[in-house]
């Protein structure tokens, strides 16, 4: 214990970081998601649903898209008749404002919802972080944490409802207008509509976690060690 | 170890700490001045409410005196950024508490090896250390199992282990035998003894066990926010018959 356990400021500060190496936040993050796995599903289902309907919406399209292409009379009839407003000129199907508006109104619920589930989901470990700041960890730890966990739980749901929403939509067309239709499909276009749905639900994630973890990272250690009686 | 005999570890000068509750105004600490040296087991007495967790949190760094200061080995802490509260919080100061805290998610090992990833220590050493830590406190068939497997005295055998991992100059205890039955309590201050003796540890423990007396070498005792009394180990022994009464 001699002056170099001194805390004055000193051409030793650099060494005095604390740290959280990406690969060990990384396991961290994955074992905590593990060991809460039903409340990590809770907050994720209202994500599977929300980028299922938008990937089921993306999909609906291409294949409508496909099918038009096709240039077979029928098949642009049956569109017609299922309700796509197709000019004589045109080429692909636009989805419709209505359409468009669901699918913003759903993906705004489901920011909410996430927002809701990470802010009960930090509240039940106020302890934990509590302990964890205790133990030298900087807010940017918690922060990076609690993003991580996000983000892991974005890419699961959002590839789980991505897929789940292509699949169905794919099913619907073939109820709806038969094996013809499927069959003019662009799958790289479905692909990429795919792609987009996970997307756009790993960014979901991001944002919905993004206050719950700021707040969770500026706890005062002290708040934590309180024993409720 | 240089002139560490006459070096004091903790220093609180004229702390007080008041909280606001609405309207309310609650004074925890009126006006506390401590010193306290190198490797000396301190336990801090007083009834419930008196202010042992307030002191133990601003002696950590965990919350800020309203007035006056805490210096560290000579180092005022509210000087501290946030990167070196948390390097103090990590390397010089290990904390025990009432309910253990331990992370629920981990396992006994991985508690124990979270403070020194915190400081850098590669996976390879911490575990290797970690795993001597959990030999040392009794528990090394048990580092895979996570705390809500283990009972409160093995629980708090961790806490204990987890605290030395960085060799921090003080170790902080808030009523550490607080969720423990007598025969374990027992065990885990004879644990605290063991390890201010043999490893040269400051130990501050709050708390209001008649147990901790016989290991102290100084209690303070404090009321309602003051320093009623301090005693060292001496003065103790022959004061020891009446404070069963006292309490
Ligand atoms: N965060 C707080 N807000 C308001 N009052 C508090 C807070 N923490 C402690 N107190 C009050 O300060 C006094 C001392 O509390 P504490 O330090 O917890 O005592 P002890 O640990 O000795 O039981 C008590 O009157 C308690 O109600
Ligand atoms: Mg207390």
């Amino acid at each position: 214990m001699t002056a170099d356990s001194r805390l004055s400021p000193s051409p030793e500060t650099v060494n005095r970081l604390v740290v959280l190496p990406f690969q060990k936040a990384l396991e961290i993050a994955f074992k905590s998601i593990q060991v809460r796995f039903f409340r990590s599903l809770i907050t994720t289902l209202s994500l599977i649903l929300a980028v299922a309907f938008l990937s089921f919406v993306n999909v609906g399209t291409d294949v409508a898209d496909g099918m038009l292409a096709s240039g077979q009379p029928q098949l642009r009839q049956a569109l017609i008749q299922a309700g796509y407003d197709i000019g004589p000129e045109d080429t692909s199907v636009a989805s419709t404002a209505k359409q468009r508006w669901i699918v913003i109104l759903s993906l705004l619920v489901c920011v909410v919802g996430i927002i809701n589930a990470q802010l009960m989901a930090v509240t039940e470990r106020f302890r934990e972080i509590g302990t964890m700041k205790c133990l030298g960890a900087l807010d940017r730890f918690i922060l990076r944490l609690f993003v991580l966990e996000a983000g892991m739980q974005g890419l699961a749901g959002g590839t789980v409802g991505a897929l789940l929403g292509a699949l169905f939509s794919l099913v619907n067309a073939t109820v709806s207008y038969g094996w013809d239709a499927v069959a003019h499909v662009a799958w790289a276009e479905v692909a990429l509509s795919t792609l987009v749905s996970v997307g756009v639900g790993f960014l979901l994630s991001l944002v919905g976690v993004l206050y719950p973890a700021a707040l969770a990272a500026k706890m005062q250690p002290v708040e934590a060690m309180r024993v409720e009686q | 170890m240089n002139q560490n005999s006459s070096h004091n570890i903790v220093r609180v000068s004229d702390v007080t700490k008041t909280f606001q509750l609405g309207k309310l105004e609650v004074q925890a600490l009126k006006g506390i001045d401590l010193e306290i040296s190198v490797g000396n087991y301190l336990s801090i007495m007083g009834p419930s409410g008196s202010g042992k967790s307030t002191l133990f949190n601003m002696i950590g760094g965990l919350d800020k005196p309203t007035t006056g200061r805490v210096f560290i080995d000579e180092v005022d802490i509210a000087q501290l950024d946030a990167f070196e509260l948390a390097w103090l919080r990590c390397r010089k100061i290990g904390y025990i508490f009432q309910t253990f805290n331990l992370i629920q998610v981990m396992t006994a090992l991985e508690n124990v090896t979270l403070p020194m990833t915190f400081a850098g220590v590669s996976a390879d050493d911490s575990t290797q250390k970690g795993l001597e830590l959990l030999k040392l406190v009794g528990l090394q068939d048990r580092h895979q199992h996570k705390p809500s497997e283990l009972s409160g005295g093995q629980q708090q055998r961790v806490a204990v282990a987890r605290a030395l991992a960085n060799d921090p100059a003080i170790i902080l205890a808030d009523e550490p035998t607080g969720n423990l039955d007598l025969t374990t309590g027992e065990e885990i201050i004879n644990l605290l003894k063991t390890l201010s003796r043999e490893r040269q540890v400051t130990i501050i423990s709050a708390t209001h066990d008649i147990k901790m007396l016989n290991v102290s070498d100084q209690v303070v005792w404090i009321r309602d926010g003051r320093i009623d009394k301090i005693e060292d180990r001496d003065e103790l022994s022959i004061s020891i018959g009446t404070i069963d009464l006292k309490e």
